[in-house]
């Protein structure tokens, strides 16, 4: 076990832990934002760079700051770690430029965008850009192909996270995707627009942080926020069957996997339970889907609090030792 | 005349063949080697040298050797990098044209201190030429028994390979060199794990530089201890520095640490002075990517001390008033120079090379080189000299690997050294001559 302590909240954890999900175990205001990390993908994290924080002091051993911010996803914690996220202003600044980075040369058409109101880019944008932009030039385009006869990709919004191309490498059986040229003008491509066919393709959709990534048979239906989310299975022979069921009215609207807090999904799901299963009768329907009481735009934000059992925070209150060992 | 250590025989005529590099003294090292049987002697002689990297970092190599994780029945290998891609920077070539036998017979030395049975020399696709002449040199060298299965009855056997790059500046950063020497794309790994741990093909491996592989073979030869008796402080030995720019003399030089720079810039063994008697301006001491400093700052350091050519004294008053040694190669401008057209080229460079993994990189590159080509051609606000110093902030230490250093630090230097000329092309728009129609790479895949 290892204990650090993120803006001044001490947590003790298995060895081996990354910050992330330290402060992930956490939960709130101290949870760096992460837009490429994806704990179902291995390899995932270390691009997008919004998850950066601060070492104050590295161990408990070697108690040293760490020179340069860090990438919190892809560093795993020592004992006596201290980290800043919220309270370390220079973090804050930092992410607020990675954000600019990554508006610099995307569109901004979320009025038009089908992920607009689940984007992880609206949210970060929200929280910790700045307002304006001071990038004066024409921004890149690229143009929208179709991977596939249900996908489609529209490379514009892209800011190249990695997650399908883990997707593709890591639960398909072939990789035909991956990234194709390099710096500002890389982007995510089939090669000679080769469609992707496999059972798990779709899952891309779901990793996907912003609109670059849409489901073709949900696009232009709605807008997310006027659809109601709710978990369902069924018995599949390829995946776990555990969707949820986005409905209009009666209509099912499009199909997902279910996301956490943090976007991800509990299972990777199928492309037949995605794509080929839009009626109610295909589905045991369970009950509407987990959501957060404070959001108005309830859809996937899904706050699933951990039980209090499973993570214990030490406040850090002088003179006063709370540290308590954490049954792994 | 300087000591010299590595390039000390380069006009003997056919140097570059094995009968006469033989003749000179070549491959002794690896007699000695073979015939002593302690590799670890020979890291323990590599770290009493002081022999840091010479490919840009300085990190000590013999610390470096002793890290190589060492497990039980897995592969270890030795990587030379020979990508040599910073603009400035064309010591390597140099040395792998001229004197091929020496990388191979450190090659030999080094891998064999390190146990590794298979090693690479990736070299850079636009030095095809010297690729042909390596792969004749390690031709002769297996042909006399020096690279192959029991080399000269040691029992040790060692193959030696070189594989091209295909033009891309980031295969120099070592974990993109590995990707790429795996046949993937050139995309540094994020660290940890280090290449000691886990490098090619995930087994343990060590990267050095060309220069710094050369330098093993004098190492043996003469000891550590000799070794580190030239040079000063922690700049033990002899650094291959490449000149150019506007002096009399440009070419590789071999000088011992320490030389001061005002000796290497002016002094006929060196540089011999300005071109056409002009005054000098400025100077890139180590490589496109390291602070450029002024003249006054180069020649002697803030506290007014003579500037030596070593890592402490280059980088001496940190970036505020001093750079780094970097590579070694040492660009000169007169006075002559724009300094904001010399960024916008560097830039340019930089944008162009960017892997595209991490977006302050990614997008702060292309966005740095965009403004500075507006300021270059009168369009400039003083906001946007503003706007540089802040984007160059935002990428410095925020990256993956450092070429988003790299990218930043000629921007930051430039505007702390030289601000008054940024403004000047912003005030003065009129006054800028020869503003021709600049290539702008917006498209890199067209470029
Ligand atoms: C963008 C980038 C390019 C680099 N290019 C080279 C290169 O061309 N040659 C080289 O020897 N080192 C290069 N390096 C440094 C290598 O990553 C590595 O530190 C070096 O090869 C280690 O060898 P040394 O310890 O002998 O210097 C580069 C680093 C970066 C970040
Ligand atoms: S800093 Fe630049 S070159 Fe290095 S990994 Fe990031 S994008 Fe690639
Ligand atoms: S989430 Fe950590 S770098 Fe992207």
């Amino acid at each position: 076990m290892a204990k650090v302590t993120i803006d001044d909240i001490t947590i003790e954890v298995p060895d081996g832990t990354t910050i992330l999900q330290a402060a992930r175990m956490i939960g709130g205001h101290v949870v760096p934002p992460a837009m490429c990390y994806y704990t179902k993908l291995k390899t995932s994290g270390g691009y997008c760079r919004t998850c950066l924080v601060k070492v104050e002091q590295g161990s408990e051993k070697d108690p040293r700051p760490m020179p340069k911010p860090v990438a919190s996803c892809r560093t795993t914690v020592m004992d006596g770690m201290v980290v800043r996220n919220t309270t370390s202003p220079e973090i804050q600044e930092a992410r607020a430029g990675v954000v600019e980075f990554l508006l610099l040369n995307h569109p901004l058409d979320c009025p038009i965008c089908d992920q607009a109101g689940e984007c992880h880019l609206q949210d970060l944008s929200y929280e910790h850009g700045k307002e304006g932009t001071r990038f004066e030039f024409e921004k890149r385009t690229f143009d929208k192909i179709d991977i596939g006869e249900k996908i489609q990709l529209h490379m514009t919004r892209c800011i190249l996270c990695y997650r399908c191309v883990k997707v593709a490498d890591q639960l398909t059986d072939e990789r035909v995707h991956g990234v194709m040229n390099r710096g500002e003008v890389s982007e995510i491509s089939t090669y000679i627009e080769k469609a992707i066919e496999n059972d798990f393709s779709g899952n891309m959709i779901d990793v996907c942080p912003v609109g670059a990534l849409t489901d073709k048979t949900f696009r232009f239906k709605s807008r997310v926020w006027y659809t109601k989310p709710m978990y369902a299975h069924r018995d599949c022979d390829k995946c776990s069957g555990k969707t949820t069921l986005w409905y209009q009215g009666e209509d099912v609207l499009r199909v997902t996997g279910r996301k956490d807090v943090y976007g991800e999904v509990e299972d990777f799901i199928c492309n037949t339970c995605r794509f080929d299963k839009k009626l109610t009768k295909d589905w045991v329907i369970e009950g509407p889907a987990e959501i957060d009481r404070h959001s108005v735009i309830i859809q996937n934000h899904t706050e699933k609090l951990i039980p209090k059992e499973q993570v214990q925070i030490l406040p850090n209150l002088p003179g006063v030792d709370f540290t308590k060992k954490i049954e792994s | 005349m300087g000591k010299k250590l590595l390039l000390q025989n380069i006009d003997v005529p056919g140097i570059n063949t094995y009968e006469v590099y033989r003749k000179t003294g070549g491959y002794k090292s690896v007699e000695k080697v073979l015939e002593q049987k302690n590799p670890d002697a020979i890291v323990e002689e590599v770290k009493k040298s002081g022999l840091r990297g010479r490919g840009g970092a300085g990190f000590p190599t013999g610390m470096k050797w002793s890290f190589l994780a060492k497990p039980e029945g897995v592969a270890r290998y030795l990587v030379c990098n020979a990508d040599e891609s910073e603009p400035g920077t064309f010591k390597d070539r140099y040395l792998m044209e001229k004197i091929p036998h020496l990388l191979i017979e450190g090659m030999i030395t080094s891998s064999y201190a390190l146990g590794a049975n298979t090693s690479f020399i990736y070299i850079r696709g636009e030095y095809f030429y010297v690729l042909r002449i390596l792969e004749k040199a390690i031709k002769e060298a297996y042909e006399n028994g020096w690279l192959g299965k029991n080399i000269k009855g040691s029992g040790y056997n060692l193959d030696l390979y070189v594989q091209v790059g295909a033009g891309a500046y980031i295969c120099g950063e070592e974990t993109a060199l590995l990707e790429s020497l795996e046949g993937k794309r050139g995309n540094p790994r994020i660290k940890p794990p280090f290449p000691a741990v886990a490098g090619l093909y995930g087994c343990p491996t060590v990267v050095n530089n060309v220069e710094t592989i050369a330098a093993v073979v004098p190492i043996v030869n003469d000891g550590g201890d000799a070794y580190a008796a030239v040079g000063v402080e922690r700049s033990t030995g002899t650094k291959l520095i490449s000149a150019s720019g506007h002096i009399n003399k440009p070419g590789v030089y071999e000088i011992e640490m320490g030389v001061p720079v005002e000796e290497f810039i002016y002094s006929d063994e060196y540089c011999g002075g300005i071109k056409n008697g002009k005054k000098l301006k400025a100077v890139v001491a180590g490589g496109s990517s390291v602070p450029i400093l002024p003249a006054d700052l180069i020649l002697k350091t803030a506290a007014g001390n003579p500037r030596l050519m070593t890592y402490e004294s280059l980088a001496d008053g940190g970036f505020a008033t001093g750079t780094m040694l970097g590579s070694g190669g040492f660009i000169v401008m007169d006075e002559t120079t724009s300094i904001v057209k010399n960024l916008w080229n560097f830039s340019r460079f930089y944008h162009h090379e960017s892997c595209g993994q991490c977006s302050p990189c990614r997008e702060g590159t292309g966005w740095m080189e965009k403004i500075l080509h507006k300021i270059l051609h009168g369009h400039g606000t003083i906001k946007d000299i503003d706007l540089l110093w802040d984007i160059q902030s935002k990428i410095e230490g925020k990256t993956i690997c450092p070429l988003g250093d790299a990218a930043a630090w000629p921007v930051a230097s430039a505007i702390r050294h030289f601000r008054k000329e940024f403004e000047e092309y912003v005030n003065n728009p009129e006054s800028i001559q020869d503003v021709k129609h600049y290539f702008n790479v917006h498209n890199v895949a067209e470029a």
